[in-house]
């Protein structure tokens, strides 16, 4: 059983090669989080603010999607990449680029559902205002985004901390190649299988210490964008 | 409108991560568990690396998934412990040529007190047999690897039927190397290991080495290029150059270099000739 005081010591040692993993989590996550925002936010706004046939369907899917198993996921997205594959040409497999791909699939069902949640309470509150001043429905969306703001940024962090703790898309997609495409999750699935329990829960605290140092870091960046906005 | 800007930036977004990855001098190499959790790879890449400039890519997976993502072409090399499955590989045209690069050998691990009373057998099949007739936990990787294969090979050696004659003692796990020890070091089970893996594994509980030595136990690994002629990208230069520099004195000579508490992990052995 590891124990706390070897645990130190040994993820320090790590040294350089800890750093890169650490930055290379952060990326992917951070580059997949902001992929699916871009995609997730417009479209939750959308299927808030527009009635169409088939809305109730969609809503239904996004919300089952927000439990999409990861190990599912990374194998679609693997045949998809695979050089036997339909986008094999682009050469993206066992690539830090494919694993953000990946992993903004994962989140944007995350993103658009709790978006479409967030907005559709918003609406309720606005819609009198926004139908009486006849505001086209494009701008509705910008509109009611800008002014969810705050909540949105809670939104991010969900997506985010599911990125960031998922180890089986990675994993699949790429390939957990040292220096290149290993990330502290799947790192942590190394040194496990190696036995090295110690360094495994060392490198998990650290994992689990950068997420609250983000997560703390948003809810800053919140309070003081609420004082400024009043 | 607005749409069409985030999309254009998510399309930028990936376009601008791409050639990152795209410019260096790599490969990408499908290997087993056992090389990798051994640490072997940590120690003769670098050396590669500092002598021709190649970046090697390892993804670590069981000698059968990793052949299978060479088939698909997802691999320039691979480097793996099965010669039945890497002769059928070559034969369906997907490798070039097979060279043996090095051997080691498994070994029968189990808890030091012994249910089934297996300890210093030299016939490794009458080892199988007690621990099937005890009844006494196993753990079998059950994922295709090199090593599966070759626990697969016992049970027939030992005139055991383990698709029929399995039961709950016997546990497949789907998993590597290293889970499968972690599996038996908890439950207290037999697991048939590779000796590199065993002897850097370090979460090793009660278990211990109870048979060694069988020529059975035998683990040879080879090296194969993926055929250029079904997947053109392959990178059969940079490949070509990994094999010869594993096969060439230089990194023969590397991996019989590498050790753990003074214990030598793999014997080279390429000049055994290729097949």
């Amino acid at each position: 059983m590891p124990d706390g005081s070897s645990t130190l010591p040994l993820v320090l040692a790590v040294d350089s090669g800890l750093l890169d993993i650490v930055r290379l989590s952060l990326i992917v996550s951070l580059a997949a989080t902001a992929l699916a925002a871009l995609i997730g936010f417009p479209l939750g706004a959308f299927l808030a603010l527009v009635q169409f046939p088939g809305r109730t369907g969609v809503i239904v899917v996004l919300n089952a999607f927000m439990g999409l198993p990861p190990v599912v996921v990374g194998l679609v997205a693997y045949l998809l990449l695979s050089r036997s594959g339909p986008l094999g040409f682009l050469n993206l497999l066992f690539s830090p680029p494919a694993m953000i791909v990946a992993q903004s699939i994962l989140v944007l069902p995350i993103l658009a559902s709790l978006t479409r949640q967030t907005i559709e309470d918003l609406w309720s509150e606005y819609r009198n205002e926004l139908t009486a001043l006849r505001v086209r429905p494009m701008l509705r969306v910008t509109t009611l985004l800008w002014d969810a703001r705050f909540s949105l940024v809670t939104i991010l962090l969900a997506g985010f901390g599911r990125a960031a703790a998922e180890v089986g898309t990675v994993m699949i997609v790429g390939g957990n190649i040292e220096g290149f495409t290993r990330t502290m999750t799947t790192a942590i699935a190394l040194e496990t299988s190696k036995g090295d329990l110690p360094l495994a829960i060392g490198l998990g605290l650290v994992l689990i210490t950068i997420v609250i140092a983000i997560n703390a870091m948003a809810w800053g960046v919140r309070r003081i964008g609420e004082i400024r906005a009043g | 409108m607005l749409n069409r800007r985030f999309l254009i930036a998510a399309v930028l977004t990936v376009a601008v991560a791409v050639p990152v990855s795209a410019q260096e001098k790599s490969i990408v190499v499908a290997s087993t568990t056992s090389t990798q959790d051994s640490g072997l790879f940590g120690h003769i890449l670098p050396l590669f690396k500092q002598k021709t400039g190649i970046d090697v890519k390892v993804i670590a997976q069981g000698t059968g998934q990793a052949l299978e993502t060479a088939r698909r072409g997802d691999a320039d090399v691979v480097f793996v412990h099965a010669k039945a499955q890497e002769e059928k590989f070559i034969t369906d045209g997907f490798g070039v040529k097979r060279y043996p690069v090095m051997y080691n050998d498994f070994v029968l691990i189990g808890p030091k007190d012994d249910p089934a009373g297996v300890k210093g057998e030299k016939e490794v099949t009458a080892a199988f047999k007690r621990i099937k007739d005890k009844g006494a936990s196993f753990v079998s990787r059950g994922d295709k690897s090199g090593t599966h294969t070759a626990e697969l090979n016992l049970w027939k050696a030992a005139g055991i039927d383990i698709a029929k004659d399995k039961g709950p003692w016997y546990k497949e796990i789907g998993q590597g190397m290293g889970a499968a020890l972690n599996t038996a070091a908890s439950m207290n089970g037999y697991v048939l290991a590779d000796r590199g893996t065993w002897l850097s594994f370090k979460n090793r509980g009660d278990l211990e080495i109870l048979a060694e030595g069988d020529r059975r136990l035998f683990n040879q690994y080879g090296i194969i290029l993926v055929n250029p002629a079904k997947h053109s990208h392959v990178k059969a230069d940079l490949g070509q150059a990994f094999i010869d520099w594993v096969v060439a004195p230089e990194g023969q000579q590397a991996i019989a270099d590498y050790k753990i508490n003074g214990q030598q992990l793999f014997f080279p052995n390429a000049t055994a000739g290729a097949s």
